[in-house]
């Protein structure tokens, strides 16, 4: 166990990246200056933060202050999945369908992992409990906003075709099968992507920390294992029901698609 | 056989509605551009949210499922929409078109749907549309992309669909001689209301 610390002047070279590389977007004119500031003033501090309160959990062990900073995690993530939507619906119904889907999916998948795989003792223990279920959260939280924001811009850019087949008698599911499909495929090439090129493109991040901390490689290889297999599983059940929540939304009880309930809204951070 | 009836209904714009059709009828609607016309046939077909109510024989439209009001209450709407690449993926049954009575010919069905000019793609439409055999047919401005014979064909077709399955035809569109050619009811969309027209 040699990890080799990090001094302020270590970081402060790599947030001189991102500040150039948000140089270049005010150059360019891409708009993106003003969010990688914002992201990476947020990086610093909530990372500061939350290795503060990771220690008192970890120390507390108690279930409550787990489920506490669990809880915070979802909303903050199901918050962000609809942060960066272009088309909301309206009075907050896209939040209303990302939360249930990432805490079921990620919860059951992350009591599984513990209890059955795992195997931790006590099987909330914080150590494992929290940064699995921000894993899960984390890419999860990434395939259901890709998901919903290619659901959404579908609907609407192809709003004749769905509606020709809703007058042709096709049901609201039918009728909108297509686009969903699309959605869902779209929004899980990133974790497709990431099993099939695992450790020939790049080493994953969980293995890489668990090798840096000394780790034997095989069994940071078996853990990393795991958690892909935990995360494609939660990722791709969140979009699933996601999108069928969001789907849902979007017709009436008589099979009407109702896009006078999404509204456009102008990008922000 | 199939009679359609407007109990007022309502759309945004539009005096709530009242007509009743027999079987065999159709009923030529003209009016202005933008005066509620095709949110009237989208109404109908229970494509919107509206008020009143709409009947086909005795069946009121919110007592059967959506889905299948619209394979009896059909809208053929002014501009088609397709999604698969080619037009013959789009039929149950492709190769049991009459498709030249309508002027098209069995390749077109293989080719590419951007490829096909507007007035082929409509009148490919109302093939579509005739697929579950309606009972009450709603065309909006059918034959609005075609040249003089087609549209001769396209009123020709309409009429023995209508006189040989006993369907409803609501007819809407902009030429008052052709309206007086296909339909035996005349109504307009005057002032915000649907009225008789002579």
């Amino acid at each position: 166990m040699n990890v080799i610390a990090l001094d302020h002047w270590d970081l402060a070279g790599a947030a001189a990246l991102v500040l150039a590389l948000g140089l270049s977007s005010l150059w360019l004119q891409l708009g993106l200056a003003r969010q990688l500031l914002v992201a990476g003033v947020r990086t610093v501090v909530q990372l500061l933060l939350v290795g503060v309160v990771l220690k008192t959990v970890f120390a507390a062990e108690h279930p409550l202050w787990t489920a506490l900073i669990g809880t915070v995690m979802l909303l903050v993530a199901a918050r962000e999945v609809t942060s960066r939507q272009g088309r909301d619906l309206a009075r907050g119904k896209l939040f209303a369908s990302a939360l249930p889907s990432l805490l079921l999916s990620c919860a059951a998948v992350l009591v599984l992992t513990l209890v059955v795989f795992i195997d931790t003792d006590p099987w909330y223990e914080p150590r494992y409990a929290i940064p699995i279920f921000g894993m899960l959260l984390g890419n999860a939280m990434t395939g259901v906003a890709l998901g919903l924001n290619t659901l959404m811009k579908n609907v609407a850019t192809q709003r004749q075709a769905v509606e020709q087949r809703l007058m042709l008698g096709a049901t609201r599911v039918e009728a909108l099968a297509d686009i969903r499909r699309e959605a869902m495929r779209g929004a899980m090439i990133p974790t497709v992507n990431a099993m099939a090129t695992a450790g020939i493109v790049s080493l994953p991040g969980m293995m890489t920390g668990q090798i840096l901390a000394g780790t034997p490689p095989v069994e940071a290889v078996k853990y990393q294992i795991l958690v892909m297999f935990i995360i494609t599983a939660s990722t791709g059940f969140a979009i699933q029901m996601a999108l069928a929540a969001t789907a849902r939304m979007l017709f009436d009880e008589r099979h009407r698609l109702r896009l006078d309930r999404v509204r456009k809204r102008a990008n922000q951070t | 056989m199939a009679t359609l009836r407007l109990d007022a209904l309502a759309v945004p714009g539009l005096a709530p509605a009242s007509l009743e059709l027999g079987a065999g009828d159709c009923a030529g609607i003209s009016g202005p551009s933008g005066s509620g016309k095709s949110r009237l046939l989208r109404a109908i077909a229970d494509l919107d949210p509206h008020g009143g109510e709409v009947w086909l024989d005795d069946v009121a439209c919110a007592s059967v499922p959506a889905p299948r009001w619209r394979r009896d209450v059909t809208l053929l709407p002014a501009e088609s929409a397709w999604w698969h690449d080619t037009a013959g993926e789009h039929f149950r049954l492709p190769g049991a078109l009459p498709l030249e009575r309508l002027g098209l010919q069995a390749s077109q069905l293989e080719q590419p749907v951007s490829e096909l000019s507007t007035g082929q793609r409509q009148r490919l439409a109302l093939l579509r549309a005739l697929e579950n055999r309606p009972r009450a047919l709603l065309l909006d401005e059918p034959t609005a992309a075609l040249d003089a014979e087609n549209i001769e064909r396209v009123e020709a077709f309409v009429r023995d669909y209508r006189e040989s399955a006993g369907a409803v035809v609501l007819w809407v569109g902009h030429d008052a001689r052709q309206l007086d050619r296909v339909a035996n009811r005349r109504v307009a969309v005057r002032d915000g209301a649907l009225v008789s027209a002579a």
